[in-house]
């Protein structure tokens, strides 16, 4: 069997518009996307690009446009996706460095805004601080996160708005509100309740439909919603 | 020219645990990757990483020293036994730290760090964050890299991704910086550094049949190899013994350590019948069950195609899903299997190399201002093989022991001599000439087809079980590879983000890194560890309990041998 990738072709170097390419790419039971595009890079074409590491659905390298979904190239097998034409594109509203490759230092810029590192009020025990399996619960979710961007790729508003923080950074922020070891809570309550920060989703739940791993920013962002209205509330008191 | 004090090769664990000790020192340094830190391969460790800290009921009376005669024992005595009780001494304070810096490790009922069994450990001490400790670990220091750059004024953090380390220059035996090919525009750039760390993983892709992420080429050993270091004990690999069928994708110890049974075709839990596995069964070191599973599938108890079977159904839904849930999610993508309902299918593959850059326990080179820790590096603490949840372990104790170390080298080496410009200059003019000559080329050899060759040659005959003959011939085949390679041409000839230049040159360390791997296991006429002869199936301590040191030439890798440091556990045989 085989079936025909379309990819977005695109080199700043020589090219002034993107344009689609076609690749017929031989299938194998089990094969993933990623395995295509490395047969396509390795003997049709060596001048395309695109981001591989772990191939095992874990480091996050690979999200792209895939037939209009957003998935992680190595862990969709290419039978799975049941089309003979498979259409692959970067991830929108980053700027390209070269096809599949995107500049992902607005996402990273936002994601270090968050202060994306714990901070306790308290000088560290000699051991481990504790923490109850009910307390550990709480930041299973929100520690998944493998930072592949597709999130931030697929919201309406951080498409369209530069200056908001976007599903990935929000959710990140609550991985630490959500942490019982954190004791900067106000501080990263004030850094997201800004115009750019939570208040600005408008519950398109994009992010949730593209997350590779199931997780749901927009949880994040209603739980951060509801602690900053209880905090006011609290304050008004 | 760009000044650094510390230039970090590599941005797993061991090199961002090694860029934070210098920064801590107020050093300027800088961090180079070839993919953004937190793609590195340590996000994929899954089960854990070890330290005596005695939270499990059963670990009541573990100790630093049982660690360490456990990760001995485990190296079938070729570690140095100074090195290794150094990690297993540091192991609980460098896990408190983590802790500290909000590594999300799982819980025990009291709220302490959960720990469970694991190959070759005399307790349950394997510290786990479910079954993504690589990638908590990963992101817990990601994060604290950032908490750095966030209090750097001028510049005193710097990362710099998507960078490929092409050389390091040397102006009289001193490593003055590097000179490294910026990926997204294809161009070279020379930086000066007092000290460079190499912290670049592994280079288990050499092989076919590998649980590697794509980007373990080796090229990070072969840099510091083509200058004159040593690499030590190359020919010890470790195959890890559950990885799925077909992929090769990694499935955790921690699988078996939670109480998965290994089945053959029979429906029996075969490592019983063999007598160095019949005791500690599934919870055997890795070199031994691996060995055992292939002369089950030999003996006819393996299924078609060559794989066993991991039978988790009996742990029970619920542990599975709170203990081993990417387990179950990567069964399910890539083997299509869910483990709560059926046994998956496994096949030993291709996962560690404990060789690597000859240091000494200060994580220091042969080459003055030249380090490297973690698995690119051979301190030696895993020997001739290594424990499960060690290395995780060896990453940040070594990552911090190397920044330390070169950071005091920094601050007490005074400035660099006047000539350390014109030494980098030619270096990357050097580097220059060589890219330039191969985006020209017009060879008719291709990466795909080498790679392929050196993949295949290295698994069928470089495996779990090696003979003299298998390796004469892949020598040749591998020698043969080489030659090739010096007629390599490209398609593309673009600079910006050209990956098949990028992966082309990675090739030329792999197919180095692969002859010294060859030629180490060819000259070690004993079985220790992961290196099994047939030809010589019983260890010789009176001929080889020595480390081999690979020095590059032209025509092949020359060794020399090293004693090993023994203190306090004399060898005896293995038993488990």
């Amino acid at each position: 069997m085989a079936v025909f990738f379309k990819i977005l072709r695109f080199d700043p170097e020589s090219d002034k518009r993107p344009r689609f390419q076609k690749y017929e790419v031989p299938v194998r039971k089990g094969m993933t996307l990623l395995e295509g595009l490395f047969y396509i890079q390795e003997r049709v074409d060596g001048s395309i690009a695109f981001r591989a590491s772990c191939r095992a659905g874990v480091c996050g390298s690979c999200g792209m446009l895939i037939n209009d979904s957003f998935r992680l190239a190595c862990e969709t097998q290419i039978e799975t996706l049941k089309r003979t034409e498979i259409t692959l594109r970067p991830q929108p509203h980053l700027p390209i460095i070269k096809d599949l490759v995107v500049d992902l230092r607005p996402f990273w810029g936002k994601f270090k805004s968050v202060k994306p590192y714990l901070l306790a009020r308290d000088q560290p025990p000699a051991k481990e601080r504790p923490q109850s399996q009910a307390e550990r619960v709480r930041i299973n979710n929100v520690s998944d996160c493998i930072l592949c961007a597709n999130c931030y790729a697929a919201c309406p508003i951080s498409g369209t708005d530069d200056e908001y923080l976007g599903p990935q950074a929000l959710l990140q922020a609550n991985r630490f509100l959500a942490d019982s070891r954190d004791g900067e809570g106000d501080m990263r309550m004030d850094i997201v309740e800004g115009e750019n920060g939570v208040f600005r989703c408008h519950t398109a739940f994009a992010c949730q439909k593209a997350c590779p791993k199931d997780l749901d920013p927009s949880e994040s962002i209603a739980d951060i919603k509801r602690k900053i209205t209880l905090r006011y509330l609290k304050r008004r008191r | 020219m760009r000044n650094f004090n510390i230039i970090v090769v590599g941005g797993g664990l061991a090199g961002m645990r090694a860029l934070i000790e210098g920064n801590r020192r107020n050093l300027k340094v800088a961090l180079f990757s070839k993919v953004h830190p937190v793609r590195s391969h340590s996000i994929a460790a899954q089960g854990g990483i070890n330290a005596a800290l005695g939270n499990h009921p059963r670990g009541f009376n573990d100790s630093v020293e049982k660690h360490a005669y456990d990760t001995i024992k485990g190296s079938d005595y070729l570690a140095d036994q100074d090195a290794v009780i150094k990690m297993c001494t540091e192991a609980p304070g460098r896990i408190y730290e983590m802790e500290h810096w909000g590594c999300p490790f799982s819980r025990a009922e009291d709220g302490k760090i959960a720990q469970r069994p694991f190959g070759g450990a005399g307790f349950p001490r394997t510290c786990y964050a479910a079954d993504r400790t690589g990638h908590m670990l990963l992101h817990t220091l990601y994060g604290q890299v950032v908490k750095f750059e966030h209090w750097a004024e001028r510049g005193e953090t710097v990362v710099m991704d998507e960078w490929l380390v092409t050389a390091i220059a040397m102006d009289e035996g001193t490593c003055v910086g590097i000179v490294a090919l910026d990926l997204a525009s294809g161009r070279l750039e020379a930086f000066h550094s007092d000290a460079v760390v190499f912290a670049t993983g592994g280079a288990c892709r050499i092989y076919g049949n590998s649980t590697n992420a794509v980007i373990n080429t080796g090229m990070g050993m072969a840099v510091p190899y083509w200058a004159g270091v040593p690499l030590k004990d190359m020919e010890f690999i470790q195959f890890h013994p559950t990885t799925l069928y077909g992929t090769n994708i990694l499935v955790t110890e921690g699988a078996r350590g939670e109480g998965g049974f290994l089945l053959n075709n029979k429906g029996e839990r075969f490592l019983a019948n063999y007598p160095d596995s019949k005791k500690a069964m599934e919870v055997a070191p890795r070199d031994i069950v691996s060995r055992n599973i292939i002369r089950e599938i030999e003996k006819g108890g393996g299924f078609p195609g060559g794989y066993i079977l991991l039978d988790l159904r009996h742990i029970g839904a619920r542990k599975i899903m709170e203990r081993l849930p990417g387990i179950r999610e990567l069964c399910m993508n890539f083997a299509g299997v869910d483990p709560v309902e059926k046994p998956v299918p496994v096949q030993p593959g291709a996962h560690y190399t404990m060789g690597g850059i000859d240091t000494n326990p200060l994580g220091e080179c042969k080459i003055k201002g030249l380090y490297s820790a973690g698995e690119s590096a051979c301190v030696s603490v895993h020997g001739a093989n290594r424990l499960g949840g060690n290395s995780l372990l060896e990453t940040i104790v070594y990552g911090k022991i190397a920044g330390e170390s070169a950071g005091e080298y920094v601050v007490g080496k005074g400035s660099a001599g006047p000539s350390y410009e014109k030494v980098l200059n030619n270096t990357l003019k050097r580097e220059g000439e060589k890219l330039d000559r191969l985006l020209k080329s017009n060879g008719k050899e291709r990466m795909v087809i080498l790679k392929e060759e050196m993949n295949k040659t290295m698994a069928e005959k470089v495996g779990i079980f090696r003979d003299a003959e298998g390796l004469k011939d892949a020598l040749a085949r591998i020698t043969d590879l080489r030659d090739r390679y010096k007629k390599i041409g490209l398609t593309s000839h673009g600079r910006s983000m050209n990956q098949e230049m990028m992966w082309t040159i990675e090739l030329g360390g792999s197919l180095d890194v692969a002859d010294a791997i060859l030629r180490g296991a060819l000259a070690r006429k004993e079985s220790r560890g992961s290196h099994f002869r047939k030809d010589f199936p019983k260890r010789d301590d009176g001929k080889w309990l020595k480390h081999s040191l690979a020095y590059y030439s032209e025509k092949g890798a020359v060794l020399e041998y090293a004693p090993v440091t023994i203190s306090k556990f004399q060898p005896k045989e293995r038993e488990y």
